[in-house]
């Protein structure tokens, strides 16, 4: 489980984030929202360590997070799929697995085998470049990468950037699924606020750097004025 | 036979006898480019620096291999503690700082090497003969050292490659040259991958100084590398600096032309071959003959 508690990161004079403080539970999805800029991408960029905040903590679990270094975060079970996927194109699909099970100490064989029958299409295209993937294709083996050193938190940043409305349905009801048997404490931020929303259970929604809702998915689906004025689910 | 013993297979021989060593000092300094975005040039004077240390011990009696083995031990010692003192804080600064660092740490070691030892030639000797093989009464251009200089390069080429490729350091040193957020992200101590990057391309240089200055005909002084860096240098940029193959037959490529040219050509042209190369392979293909990447910022 992570906690994140007042937490304020700045880029020089620009706060990105204003005092935000939320909780993920296991077996839960919680949906980061908001629109570009909210601050959601340095969120999650904190809490990896890949940025510093000026105030505030992040626990996982019992540890605390802010101060240890990022290869540290993940090695203590955080697994971070970024922006962009971050699959190194220059790789071959099971190199990139292979490279995700290093650090993580776990049986590279059976840690394989796993994420090939969870993604089959990886496994048909195991020896392929990365590069050569499709949009929904790279997404699933950065996923796989993550979860291939069984981490106790998954941190998705916009896994449905770039993909078609289909794959984009089908990739939620993975990342459901996920949670649910590996009990999984996911962070999942999106702009598409709509497939988000179908699958978490709990929202946390981002305005200019700070909280402007924490709530239960529902609760955040429901709200007329949050879906207007920050998730621009309108109704047509 | 007759064919061994021809011209064109006399400057076949010495050219590639260059060639390979040029390809070796052209790798490590790719390794290092890879890794770290810095063009190392005192890599030529760590090497140099390095050779001095296992001459000193042959001069105390040590034998050849033993001597060898300390050099380049002293070599994976040199380039880690160059990444960790010298290199880490450039990371992420204007180039120019980096070449300033590492074009200072050139002339530091030149004069460390001219004040430990003199810059009077030191003999470094290896066990190999450097007669010619001789058939009936004609020479072919190859000598048992000039095959244990092409035998230990490629000996080297093959290992780095061997390390790239099928383990797991190479793996993550890979990943940690491509992508070095996302290698954070997944658990890879990146920092030190990027020390044993250095330390690797660092003895590949020490392999390649130790056999060219174990040569009859080449002494060791603290400049012995300085040319055979800027071949080295060429070979490394003509290949594209990204890519290990490219540098490899990028050296063998100058080496075979330095040769053809001294036979074929007036005298003097020799030395200009390798620029010559440079200039015309930037102006077809600015990026290198052997990079397919695209250019990148990391």
């Amino acid at each position: 489980m992570i906690s994140v508690h007042g937490l304020s990161v700045s880029y020089g004079a620009v706060r990105a984030l204003d005092d935000v403080s939320f909780d993920a539970a296991p077996g839960k999805i919680t949906a980061i929202l908001g629109a570009n800029g909210a601050g959601k991408t340095t969120l999650l960029r904190t809490i990896s360590g890949l940025v510093t905040p000026k105030a505030g903590t992040i626990t996982m679990g019992e540890r605390t997070l802010v101060g240890m270094k990022t290869e540290d975060i993940a090695r203590a079970g955080l697994g971070h799929v970024p922006e962009g996927r971050g699959v190194i194109a220059e790789f071959t699909v099971e190199e990139n697995l292979r490279l995700g099970a290093m650090a993580a100490n776990v049986d590279l064989k059976t840690g394989l085998a796993a994420q090939y029958e969870q993604f089959p299409v990886l496994g048909q295209r195991r020896n392929q470049h990365a590069a050569t993937l499709s949009g929904g294709e790279r997404q699933m083996l950065a996923m796989a990468r993550a979860l291939i050193a069984q981490p106790k938190v998954l941190l998705l940043d916009e896994p449905s950037l770039g993909l078609a409305p289909l794959v984009t349905q089908e990739l939620m009801g993975t990342i459901k699924d996920l949670c649910a048997s590996q009990n999984l404490t996911v962070v999942l931020v999106e702009q598409n606020a709509k497939s988000a929303l179908r699958i978490a259970h709990d929202a946390v929604v981002l305005h200019l750097g700070t909280v402007a809702a924490s709530a239960t998915a529902a609760e955040v689906a429901a709200d007329e004025r949050l879906r207007q004025y920050y998730l621009g689910l309108v109704e047509q | 036979m007759n064919f061994l013993t021809s011209h064109f297979m006399s400057d076949i021989f010495l050219g590639a006898t260059n060639g390979v060593l040029y390809g070796l000092i052209a790798l490590s300094l790719v390794i290092v480019w890879r890794a770290t975005s810095i063009l190392n040039f005192a890599q030529g004077a760590m090497a140099m620096f390095a050779t001095y240390l296992g001459m000193t011990m042959t001069e105390h009696g040590l034998n050849f291999w033993l001597a060898f083995a300390l050099a380049i031990v002293a070599g994976f010692a040199m380039g880690g503690v160059t990444e960790r003192v010298l290199v880490r804080p450039l990371y992420k600064r204007p180039e120019i700082n980096s070449i300033v660092v590492m074009v200072g740490f050139l002339g530091v070691l030149e004069s460390a090497a001219s004040a430990i030892w003199s810059s009077s030639p030191r003999v470094l000797v290896s066990p190999f003969s450097q007669n010619y093989f001789q058939h009936g009464n004609t020479t072919i251009d190859l000598s048992p050292f000039a095959l244990f200089q092409i035998g230990a390069a490629l000996a080297v080429m093959l290992g780095v490659g061997a390390i790239f490729q099928y383990t797991k350091i190479g793996l993550q040193l890979r990943a940690s040259a491509l992508a070095p957020e996302v290698a954070r992200l997944l658990g890879v101590r990146v920092n030190r991958l990027l020390t044993f990057g250095w330390m690797l391309s660092s003895a590949a240089g020490v392999v390649a100084a130790v056999i060219i200055t174990s040569s009859s005909s080449i002494f060791l002084t603290p400049s012995v590398m300085d040319g055979f860096f800027v071949f080295g240098f060429i070979a490394a940029a003509v290949g594209g600096l990204e890519s290990p193959v490219g540098a490899i037959v990028s050296g063998l490529l100058i080496g075979l032309a330095q040769q053809f040219l001294l036979d074929y050509a007036p005298s003097g042209l020799s030395s200009f071959a390798p620029v010559v190369i440079l200039v015309v392979a930037l102006m077809i293909r600015p990026q290198g003959l052997f990079t397919t990447t695209k250019a990148r910022r990391v």
